[in-house]
């Protein structure tokens, strides 16, 4: 089946059941997509669908066939993304970085569904797990992006 | 005295020779070699032959050799080979920093990588670790030397070209300069010249009040590619050729792979290349990692019962319950470890005497990156491991041992860590590299093979359990004058690097061994009692649990002896300045002590705890704020202290004092290992849950630099919050907290 990732068509030929995760990193070699706990708990494999925060682990690639998926392979050509990144740079957000691209991805979605989300907001949308506890850092990050 | 052997893992590499695990290993010189063979290498050169290389490295002083950690390339930018390897607590940065200012470099002109296994890189007490928050106290004066020598080699080989002499040279970033004639030449012209010219001897460093970088918030190396998907974990490598694997393990240690019963049908699934028995566990080899998952977790395996010699098999009985009661009903005062005046006649003759028995429970380390491995067969008989590592030169040995080679013969690459707090030491069935070993021999190709997450809660190594029973004697007047303090339990530097059953572990008592507060009479002793799982090192080790069985104890003693624990504190560190300006600029930095219970402005009531740690060569003193919110404990704000002597940077150690509230809150509040039968009950992060971010406070630090000898900055920020936590709740709750997690208090009736 045919896939579009980042604005490009992919032929995928396995089985259509497969995770999109997985067909991301194994199937096309991009990797900045995090494998973390395959239940949708931890939220490092995020990338947007439609524009939307969506776990990639748990999602099957035939749920997606004619979507535009957004990775984090992509997202300083998206300008919201570029801000996100800018963003996340200033303020030192990264540690171990593991959860990073999810994080940034989740943020990226917040902030073009609402440019100029509240604290209440941020604190709904930014859920991802992180075990280096940047989250103070990850909510400065938005706020920032937001006001740039 | 003090615990000789406390707040650091100075055993550990003192102790590797007699390990269990290392054995009396052999360094690889590949990586050396590999080194002082590139173009632009900046150092000695030596023999090719692998026996000349062994013989000098016989004589290689760690740390010395330029050529094994720098290259500088024609652009003038500098490869750095990295003796400890980057997990999120900023080390590459600080290498930078620490060599680019001796070096004269901008730091963000190097390129960092871990260096290969090699004589070189054994900067922790004789061995090689990234741990025991030790990476840069223990090389700091090593890597400014270095830094300095390539200078000086530098300005020499500028001297020869430009026919003048040295002393009429200086540096600027990156380049020589010759303020005479206005000539420059950047360091990467001569760089090769450099190379060939001795590394000197006596190098002149930097004074501190001249530095650019050391000691101040230079941004991470790493954070750019952490946030754009490009940073690459050993998760995320491929090597033409490769499949891919996944595994079932026993469900319980020691148990192995009887009949697959269908066999055949796996067999037959898309993609599957083959099957395979593993000790301990089943595998199945694809064509990607999906197809390999699905597979193996079809495969029907009965296992075997455990035979009855097997090492750390897990017992079928086995409960974290009954072995926690079992702790708790081990009765003695064991093998003492510390020992001031005389606890037992001041208790006797105490005006009133305390007690109470604590504990904590396992813990996993939960790091976001599962474990996985990557293998590869050469064509020369080699081996090549790409591994979330730790310790290179130790899964060096070890994985010569599983392949059946020579050690020089297993070339080890250590990429960037998806988090560790403990995970990636040499742990043997908790490590996943043995099993890619074995199946890309067996198959002829590598294999990149990765544990799912419930594989990796099957397997992961845990924080032990321990229980301790505390005695306290105070007088008339409510001042403390004896405590005894009994742990039982295993610690994990025993279990992995030897242990003596005369000798106390130092990692079963830090933390309740080594507080500085001015009691007259102390005893602090450690009863052994096996551990039947496999227990590891979890971020600040020993002290992630004693600090909050000592510090919540004491708040015991000050309620007791009717007493403001604050107050109290800071009457027994009169003798002792250092913890007690932390502990007064603590106060300072969240506006003033106040316990509460009060009201906040938001109308909620409120408390606050105090702790003091002295962890891993740092000093540490935590606040926390606390109320109760429909019966769920809600941490407000934590201020952190920290002294650690001097620093690096302190961008890096605020991020890592949050990072250590963060992962000790959420052992605090939410986290717990239970087994049932012998089996983890939880599996995945829904039935272990760890620290979302609406339940992360705000974090406040403040930086002490006392000039005291450098202590570590990865670990020291936990161990205080657990108990400032703790004695928060007991103030809300109206009685005390003796366990952990929080989660489990019955707070009836006690919500704000």
């Amino acid at each position: 089946m045919e896939l579009t990732i980042n604005g490009t068509k992919y032929q995928v030929d396995i089985e259509l059941d497969t995770p999109l995760l997985w067909v991301l990193r194994d199937e096309l070699g991009m990797t900045g997509t995090k494998y973390g706990c395959g239940l949708a708990q931890c939220g490092a494999c995020t990338v947007l669908i439609d524009g939307q925060a969506t776990r990639s682990c748990v999602t099957p690639m035939e749920s997606v066939a004619g979507s535009e998926i957004m990775t984090i392979e992509a997202i300083t050509e998206d300008p919201v993304g570029q801000k996100v990144v800018e963003a996340w740079v200033s303020n030192q957000v990264p540690q171990c970085g593991y959860c990073q691209s999810g994080q940034v991805m989740a943020a990226t979605a917040l902030l073009k569904e609402s440019p100029q989300p509240t604290d209440d907001e941020i604190a709904g949308a930014m859920v991802n797990l992180c075990r280096c506890g940047t989250y103070n850092a990850i909510a400065a990050a938005v706020r920032h992006a937001a006001q740039s | 005295m003090l615990g000789q052997t406390m707040n650091d893992m100075t055993p550990v590499a003192s102790e590797i020779m007699t390990s269990e695990n290392g054995k009396p290993f052999k360094l690889s010189r590949r990586g050396f070699l590999g080194a002082s063979l590139g173009a632009l290498v900046l150092g000695v050169t030596l023999p090719a032959g692998r026996a000349g290389a062994q013989a000098a490295a016989a004589s290689v002083t760690p740390g010395t050799r330029v050529g094994a950690f720098l290259e500088i390339r024609s652009d003038s930018t500098v490869l750095f080979r990295s003796p400890f390897i980057e997990g999120g607590q900023g080390i590459f940065t600080a290498m930078a920093q620490i060599v680019g200012e001796e070096l004269d470099i901008d730091p963000t002109q190097f390129v960092i990588e871990g260096a290969p296994p090699g004589p070189d890189y054994l900067l922790t007490g004789g061995g090689r670790f990234t741990g025991g928050s030790m990476s840069v106290r223990m090389s700091y004066d090593t890597m400014r030397r270095l830094g300095a020598s390539a200078r000086q080699m530098l300005l020499q080989a500028a001297s020869a070209r430009l026919g003048v002499p040295v002393s009429e040279l200086s540096t600027e970033p990156g380049r020589v300069v010759h303020a005479a004639s206005g000539h420059t030449i950047s360091y990467g012209e001569i760089a090769n010249a450099a190379a060939e010219l001795p590394v000197p001897t006596d190098v002149v460093l930097r004074s501190r009040a001249d530095f650019r970088w050391i000691g101040k918030p230079v941004a991470r190396l790493d954070v750019r590619d952490k946030s754009t998907g490009k940073a690459q974990y050993t998760i995320d490598l491929t090597v033409d050729g490769m499949l891919y694997a996944a595994v079932q393990h026993s469900p319980r240690l020691g148990g192995e792979p009887d009949a697959l019963v269908n066999e055949a049908d796996v067999r037959g699934m898309t993609g599957v290349h083959s099957v395979h028995r593993l000790p301990g566990a089943v595998a199945v080899v694809a064509n990607s990692w999906w197809r390999a998952r699905m597979a193996v977790e079809a495969l029907q395996v009965t296992w075997t019962d455990v035979a009855p010699q097997t090492a750390h098999a897990m017992p079928a009985n086995f409960s974290t319950e009954a072995h926690m009661a079992k702790l708790k009903a081990t009765t003695g005062d064991g093998v003492v470890f510390e020992t001031e005046g005389d606890a037992a006649g001041a208790l006797a003759g105490a005006h009133r005497v305390i007690e109470a028995t604590y504990d904590a429970p396992y813990l996993a380390h939960g790091q976001l990156e599962p474990p996985s491995a990557l293998a590869r067969w050469n064509d020369d008989g080699s081996l090549e491991l790409w591994i979330p590592n730790q310790a290179p030169e130790m899964f060096q040995a070890d994985a010569a041992k599983v392949a059946g080679i020579a050690p020089e013969e297993v070339i080890i690459h250590s990429p960037m860590l998806g988090g560790f707090f403990g995970r990636h030491f040499l742990y043997q069935t908790a490590n996943p590299y043995p099993q890619a070993i074995l199946l890309a021999k067996a198959v002829g190709r590598p294999i990149k093979l990765l544990w799912s997450r419930e594989e990796e809660f099957l397997r992961d190594t845990l924080r032990p359990m321990a229980a301790v029973r505390f005695r306290a004697g105070l007088d008339s007047n409510g001042m403390p004058v004896a405590l005894s303090a009994v742990s039982v339990g295993e610690g994990p530097t025993g279990r992995w690097f030897g242990r003596r059953p005369d000798k106390v572990d130092s990692s079963a008592v830090e933390g309740i061994a080594g507080k500085v507060y001015k009691i007259p009479n102390r005893r602090v002793g450690q009863i052994h009692v096996d551990d039947p799982a496999i227990i590891g090192f979890w971020r600040s080790v020993g002290h992630s649990m004693n600090d909050f069985f000592y510090e919540t104890f004491f708040d015991e003693m000050a309620d007791a002896g009717q007493q403001d624990p604050y107050e109290l504190r800071h009457r027994l560190l009169a003798d002792s300045p250092r913890q007690r300006t932390l502990l007064e600029e603590v106060a300072d930095l969240s506006r003033g002590w106040k316990r509460g219970p009060f009201t906040a402005e938001d109308g909620t009531r409120r408390a606050r705890g105090v702790a003091m740690a002295s962890p891993f060569g740092s000093e540490v003193a935590t606040v926390a704020e606390v109320s109760l919110q429909q019966g769920q404990i809600v941490v407000h704000d934590v201020w952190v202290a920290i002294d650690p002597g001097s620093i690096v940077n302190p961008a890096v150690i605020e991020a890592q004092v949050n990072s250590a509230v963060a992962l000790g809150l959420s052992s605090a509040l939410l986290e717990e290992v239970v087994y049932v039968d012998g089996m983890p009950q939880a599996r995945n992060y829904d039935a272990y849950p760890i620290l979302t971010p609406d339940r992360m406070p705000r974090v406040h630090v403040r930086i002490v630099e006392s000039g005291a000898p450098m202590g570590g900055i990865g670990e020291p920020g936990l161990p205080g919050v657990p108990p400032a936590v703790a004695n928060a709740v007991s103030v809300l709750a109206g009685r005390r907290v003796r366990r952990l997690p929080l989660s489990k208090l019955d707070r009836k009736g006690v919500d704000g």
